[in-house]
C-alpha cells in the first residue's frame, strides 16, 4: 500500500526541520548561533504554515486513517503555527536579556508545535494520545527552561506530574472507548455510538476522556495546575503556553466530541455544561484576587476556555466555528498582552506586579492605551473585538437550546469585567508610584500596536470581519459531514 | 445632497477627530492644551452642522425610516443606519449638546488631549446609538459609550470618582449583557439581527413554564424582562437609579450635562425602539409594574432631592424623577404619552443640562456643591440669578417652559390608562416645586452674608454663549410645542397603530384573562 506523503507534508517539514535545528544549534557555539535557530525556528514555522494554507484542499485521510487533513485541522494549524511563531519572536529579547536563551528552547518549541499540528490531525484515539504526549513533553521541559531557578523547575515537576496525571485519565477512558466500541478510529467509534446507543461503560469512558481533555485546555475543576505553571515559567514559555497550545487542546477537544461521539451529544453536553460554567465563574472570581499579572492572566485564560467550551457544549456547526473564532481572537489578545508583559521592567529586572502598572498611562500613554484596548477586548467590551468572540459562542448555545448557559456566561464576563477593568484603572487611575519602564523592543511594540489596533478597529463595517466568521464556518462545516 | 451617507458622516467625523487628536496632536503645553479643545470644538461644530440637512431633508410626514443606509458587515449581521421620527430628535440633541459640552470644559487643564478624544468617542457612540438599524450594531454602541464615561468619570472626576466609575460601569454593564442574551435569542427566532424586519416580526407570547413558574406572555415577557433590566438601569428607574447620584456628583461639568442631557435618553430610546413595539404584549402585561416603579421614582426621588445638601446630587435626583414621567407615558403606549415621553427627555435635555452646566459656573468659582456655602447670589450675579431662576421653573415644570408639556402630556396619556398613578404622579410634582424652588431661595435669593462670595463675578461670555441658546429652546418649546410633536408624530402614530393591534389580537386571545374585544375594553 502507498501512501500519500503529500497530505502529511506539512509535519514532514517540521519533523525533518527539528533534527536540522537541533544539530545546527548541537554544533555551533555562541549567542550568534542561538539567534540563527531561534529565527529560524519561527521563519520554519511561518513556511509550514504558508505551505498548510496553500497545499492542501478538500479532505483526505493517511496511514489508515490516523491522520486527517481537512479544512477544520488546516485552520487550527495555521492559527497554531502563527502563534507559535509570533510567539518565538516575541520572547528572545527577554531570554537573552535573562540569559536563558539556550537553542533548545526553538527546537523545543518546534516539537511541540509539530505535536499541536498532529494533535488537530489526529483520526483516532492512538494518535490522538502520541501525539499529545509530543506537545505535552516538549512543553513540561520548556517549563524549566531556567533551570538555575527553583520556580521554574518546579514549575515543569507540577506541570509534569499532573500532565502526566491527566494523560492516565485519558487513556483510560481511552482504553474503555475501545473496549466499548472495538475500535480506536473516530469514525468507527461514530459507526459505533450511531448502531448501538451509548452504553453506561461508554459514557464512563467519555467522561475521564473529556476530563483528560479539559485538563490540557485547563477548564476547571482541572486548572489547578494552570496559575503555579503560568507564574513559575519563564515569562515567553508562559505567554506560548496562552495561545497555541489552548488552540490545539481545544480543537483537539472539538475533533473528539464531533469526529466521534456526535450521536452521544447528549452524554457529554451535560459535562461541558458544567466544565464551562466552571471555568467562566471560576475564572472570574478567582482572578479578582490576584496581584502578579502572569497569575492574573492564567485565571483570565480558564475563564476565557470556559466561554470556548460554550461554543463545543452548543454540538453544532455553528459551535464549532464560533470555537473558532474565540480561539483566534483569544489568541491575538493574548499575544498583545504577552507582548506589553514581555517588556514590564523595574529597575532593570522584570516584574510582573499588577501595582506597578499605576499611573502608567502618563510615562508610556502609548503602551498604556494599547495594554487598556486588550483589556476592554479581554473584557468583552463592545466595540472591541473581543465582544464578537463572546457574541459568536452565546449565539450557538442560544441557538441549541441553551440559553440558560449563555445567561450564566454574561454574568461571569459582569464579574470579569471588574478586574480587566482595574488594570486600566492602575494605569489611568491611580498615582504613579513605582517605576516601571517599559522596554519594549521593536518586534514586542508592533505586536502590542498591531493587536490593539486589529482588537479596536477589527469590527469596521469596511473590513468584513477580514472573513474571519466565513473561514471559521467553512472550517467547521468540514468537521461535521 | 441625497447621495452622500449623511448619517455615516455624522457618525464617523468625531470618532476621526479623536484619533486625530490622539495620534497628531504632540506636546502637552498650554499651546497644545489650546489646540486640542479649539480642534474637539471645530469637530463637533462641523458634525452639528452636518446634521442640519438631516433635519432639513427630513420628512415628518414619513412614519418610516429615512436616510436608510444598508450595507453588509460580517457574519449575517447588517450596517444598515436610519432615522425615524422618534430617533432623529435625539441625534439632533446629541449634536446639539456636545459643542456645547467642549466649550463649558474650557478651563479644564489635566490631561487635555485625551479629555477631549473621550468626549469626541463618546459623541460617535451616542449617535451610534439613535441611528443604528441593525440589533448587533445597536448593542455594540450602547456598550462601548461604557468606556469613554468610564474615564471621564475615573480621570477627571471628584475625590470619589473610582468608585463611582465602577460602579456606573458594573451596573449598566450586568443589566446589558442580559440584553444581550434577549438579542441572540430575538436573532435565533427571527433570523435576522434588523431592526426593521424585528419590528414586523410577532413574537411568540404563548404561555410556558419554567422550573414550575408559569410564564405569563412566554417569550415575549421574559425578552421583555432582559431588555429592562438593561435599560431601566440606563434610564434609570427606581430602585437601580442609585449608581446615578454617584457618577453626577463625581463627574465633571462637561461628563455630568451629557449624562444628564444624552445617555439618560438611551434607555427611553431603547424602550420605545425595542421593548413596546417588539413586546406589545408583555407591555401591556408589565404595564403595571411599570407604573408603580415610574410613582415610586417620582415621588421618592422627590423626597430624597429635598434632603440633599450637595447640589449637583440635588439635580440628579430630580433627573430620576423626571424619567419617571418618561417611563409612565411610553408604557401608557398611546399618542399623548409617548408623544409626551419623548418631549418631556428632550426637554429634561435642556433643562437639566442647563442646571448641570449653571452648577458648573459655581463650582469653577467657589469649588464646592454644598448648597450651605450659597445664598444671596442674587446680588452678585444677576444674570446667573435671572438664568437660574427660568431653569429652576422649567424643572418644576411650570407653563410656558418645556418642561410644563412633557410632564402635562405625560400625564395624560397616563390618565386614560390609571387615573391613580397619575395622583401619584401629580404629587410628585408638587414635591419637586418644594425643592427646586427651595434650592433657588437658598442659593440665589436671600442676603449675601458669606465673605467667601463677596468677590463671585457674574457669568462671563463664554458662559452666557453657552447657557443662552439653552434659554431660547426651553422657552420656544414651551410656548410652541407643536414644533417638536409635529416632527415625531407621525411615527409615534405609526408605534401606536402596531403596538396596539397585537395588543387587541392578544386581548381576543385571551392572554390578559377572559377574551374580550375592544369595544368592551374601552367600556
Amino acid at each position: 500500500m502507498t501512501v500519500d506523503l503529500t497530505i502529511a507534508l506539512p509535519e514532514i517539514v517540521m519533523a525533518t526541520g527539528a533534527m536540522t535545528l537541533l544539530m545546527l544549534g548541537a554544533w555551533g557555539g555562541g549567542d550568534a548561533q542561538r539567534h540563527t535557530v531561534t529565527t529560524g525556528a519561527a521563519l520554519l514555522m511561518l513556511l509550514v504554515a504558508a505551505l498548510v494554507a496553500t497545499i492542501n484542499t478538500g479532505e483526505r485521510t493517511a496511514f489508515t486513517g490516523a491522520f486527517v487533513d481537512d479544512g477544520f485541522a488546516r485552520f487550527a494549524k495555521v492559527l497554531i503555527l502563527l502563534a507559535s511563531a509570533v510567539m518565538l519572536l516575541l520572547g528572545r529579547s527577554y531570554l537573552e536579556r535573562r540569559g536563558i536563551l539556550r537553542f533548545e528552547y526553538p527546537v523545543l518549541i518546534v516539537l511541540a508545535t509539530l505535536g499541536m499540528m498532529l494533535m488537530v490531525s489526529s483520526g483516532g484515539l492512538i494518535p490522538l494520545y502520541v501525539a499529545l504526549e509530543l506537545q505535552s513533553l516538549s512543553l513540561y521541559v520548556v517549563a524549566a527552561i531556567n533551570r538555575d531557578s527553583a520556580r521554574s523547575t518546579e514549575a515543569g515537576l507540577k506541570y509534569f506530574v499532573l500532565g502526566a496525571l491527566s494523560s492516565g485519565l485519558l487513556l483510560y477512558g481511552a482504553s474503555l472507548v475501545y473496549g466499548y466500541t472495538g475500535t480506536t478510529a473516530f469514525d468507527g467509534i461514530a459507526a459505533v455510538v450511531e448502531v448501538e446507543g451509548v452504553s453506561p461503560g461508554l459514557t464512563f469512558g467519555l467522561v475521564f476522556l473529556c476530563a483528560g481533555l479539559a485538563f490540557k485546555v485547563s477548564a476547571a475543576p482541572f486548572h489547578m495546575w494552570t496559575p503555579d505553571v503560568y507564574e513559575g515559567s519563564p515569562t515567553p514559555v508562559t505567554a506560548f503556553f496562552a495561545t497555541a497550545p489552548k488552540v490545539a487542546a481545544g480543537v483537539l477537544f472539538a475533533r473528539v466530541l464531533y469526529d466521534g461521539f456526535i450521536d452521544a451529544a447528549a452524554a457529554w453536553q451535560q459535562v461541558l455544561v458544567f466544565v464551562a460554567v466552571a471555568s467562566m465563574f471560576l475564572g472570574a472570581v478567582a482572578a479578582i484576587g490576584q496581584s502578579n499579572l502572569k497569575r492574573l492572566l492564567a485565571y483570565s485564560s480558564i475563564g476565557h476556555m470556559g466561554y470556548a467550551l460554550v461554543g463545543l457544549a452548543a454540538g453544532t456547526p455553528a459551535g464549532a466555528g464560533s470555537l473558532l473564532v474565540y480561539l483566534v481572537i483569544y489568541s491575538v489578545m493574548n499575544i498583545g498582552t504577552f507582548a506589553f508583559v514581555l517588556s514590564m521592567e523595574r529597575d532593570g529586572q522584570p516584574t510582573t506586579a499588577i501595582e506597578d502598572l499605576a499611573g502608567l498611562s502618563q510615562r508610556a500613554p502609548a503602551q498604556a492605551l494599547g495594554l487598556a484596548i486588550l483589556m476592554f477586548s479581554l473584557a468583552g467590551l463592545p466595540p472591541m473585538v473581543g465582544f464578537f468572540a463572546k457574541f459568536f459562542v452565546f449565539k450557538a448555545a442560544v441557538d441549541a437550546g441553551l440559553a440558560a448557559l449563555a445567561v450564566a456566561g454574561a454574568i461571569a464576563s459582569v464579574i470579569s469585567a471588574y478586574y480587566y477593568l482595574n488594570i486600566v484603572r492602575l494605569m489611568y487611575l491611580a498615582e504613579p508610584g513605582r517605576l516601571l519602564t517599559v522596554n519594549a523592543g521593536p518586534i514586542q511594540q508592533t505586536v502590542l500596536v498591531g493587536s490593539a489596533v486589529l482588537m479596536a478597529a477589527g469590527w469596521l463595517p469596511f473590513l468584513g470581519g477580514f472573513g474571519l466568521p466565513d473561514a471559521a464556518e467553512a472550517a467547521a462545516a468540514s468537521l461535521l459531514r | 445632497m441625497t447621495d452622500l451617507p449623511l448619517l455615516t458622516l455624522v457618525l464617523i467625523i468625531p470618532a476621526l477627530g479623536a484619533l486625530i487628536l490622539l495620534g497628531f496632536l504632540q506636546g502637552d503645553d498650554e499651546a497644545a492644551n489650546g489646540n486640542a479643545k479649539r480642534l474637539g470644538l471645530l469637530v463637533t461644530l462641523f458634525t452639528l452642522v452636518l446634521s442640519i440637512p438631516l433635519a432639513a431633508g427630513f420628512d415628518p410626514g414619513d412614519p418610516g425610516f429615512q436616510f436608510v443606509e444598508d450595507g453588509v458587515w460580517f457574519a449575517g449581521l447588517g450596517y444598515k443606519l436610519g432615522v425615524d421620527g422618534i430617533s432623529l430628535p435625539f441625534v439632533l440633541l446629541t449634536t446639539f449638546f456636545f459643542p456645547l459640552t467642549i466649550a463649558a470644559s474650557w478651563h479644564v487643564e489635566h490631561r487635555v488631549k485625551e479629555y477631549i478624544a473621550a468626549f469626541l468617542l463618546l459623541e460617535t457612540l451616542v449617535i451610534g446609538v439613535f441611528v443604528s438599524l441593525d440589533m448587533v450594531l445597536f448593542y455594540l454602541f450602547f456598550e462601548g459609550g461604557l468606556i469613554p464615561m468610564f474615564l471621564i468619570i475615573g480621570i477627571w472626576g471628584g475625590k470619589e470618582r473610582i468608585y463611582a466609575a465602577f460602579k456606573f460601569f458594573l451596573y449598566t454593564l450586568l443589566g446589558s449583557l442580559l440584553m444581550l442574551v434577549a438579542m441572540l435569542y430575538m436573532y435565533f427566532d427571527a433570523g435576522t439581527t434588523d431592526i426593521v424586519a424585528l419590528l414586523n416580526h410577532q413574537f411568540s407570547y404563548e404561555e410556558f413554564d419554567i422550573l414550575g413558574w408559569q410564564i405569563v406572555g412566554g417569550a415575549q415577557t421574559l425578552m421583555w424582562l432582559a431588555f429592562f433590566a438593561s435599560f431601566a438601569v440606563k434610564m434609570p428607574m427606581w430602585p437601580v437609579h442609585t449608581w446615578l447620584p454617584d457618577a453626577h456628583v463625581q463627574a465633571p461639568t462637561a461628563g455630568s450635562v451629557i449624562l444628564a442631557a444624552i445617555l439618560l435618553k438611551m434607555g427611553g430610546y431603547g424602550f420605545l425602539r425595542f421593548s413596546l413595539p417588539m413586546f406589545p404584549v408583555a407591555s401591556e402585561l408589565m404595564q403595571d409594574f411599570v407604573f408603580f416603579l415610574s410613582v415610586v421614582a417620582i415621588i421618592y426621588t422627590s423626597l430624597v432631592a429635598l434632603m440633599q445638601e450637595d447640589i449637583k446630587k440635588l439635580v440628579a435626583y430630580s433627573s430620576v424623577a423626571h424619567m419617571g414621567f418618561v417611563t409612565l407615558g411610553i408604557f401608557a403606549a398611546n399618542q399623548q404619552g409617548v408623544d409626551g415621553a419623548i418631549f418631556q427627555m428632550i426637554s429634561h435635555g435642556f433643562i437639566s443640562g442647563a442646571l448641570f452646566l449653571l452648577v458648573g459656573v459655581v463650582y469653577d468659582r467657589m469649588h464646592t456643591r454644598e448648597i450651605a456655602a450659597y445664598g444671596g447670589l442674587a446680588e452678585r450675579m444677576p444674570i446667573y440669578a435671572a438664568v437660574m431662576m427660568l431653569f429652576t421653573f422649567g424643572n418644576v415644570g411650570l407653563p410656558g417652559t418645556s418642561g410644563f408639556v412633557g410632564e402635562f402630556l405625560t400625564m395624560m396619556g397616563a390618565f386614560q390608562e390609571s387615573t391613580w398613578t397619575v395622583f401619584g404622579a401629580a404629587t410628585g410634582i408638587i414635591l419637586s416645586a418644594g425643592y427646586a424652588l427651595w434650592l433657588f431661595r437658598r442659593v440665589v435669593l436671600g442676603q449675601l452674608i458669606k465673605q467667601s462670595l463677596q468677590s463671585i463675578q457674574d457669568m462671563d461670555g463664554r458662559e452666557e454663549a453657552i447657557i443662552a441658546p439653552l434659554v431660547v429652546l426651553t422657552l420656544l418649546f414651551g410656548v410652541y410645542p407643536s414644533l417638536a410633536t409635529e416632527f415625531f408624530g407621525p411615527s409615534v402614530a405609526a408605534l401606536i397603530d402596531s403596538v396596539t393591534a397585537a395588543q387587541e389580537t392578544a386581548y381576543a386571545e385571551g392572554v390578559f384573562g377572559d377574551p374580550v374585544t375592544l369595544t368592551e375594553l374601552e367600556e
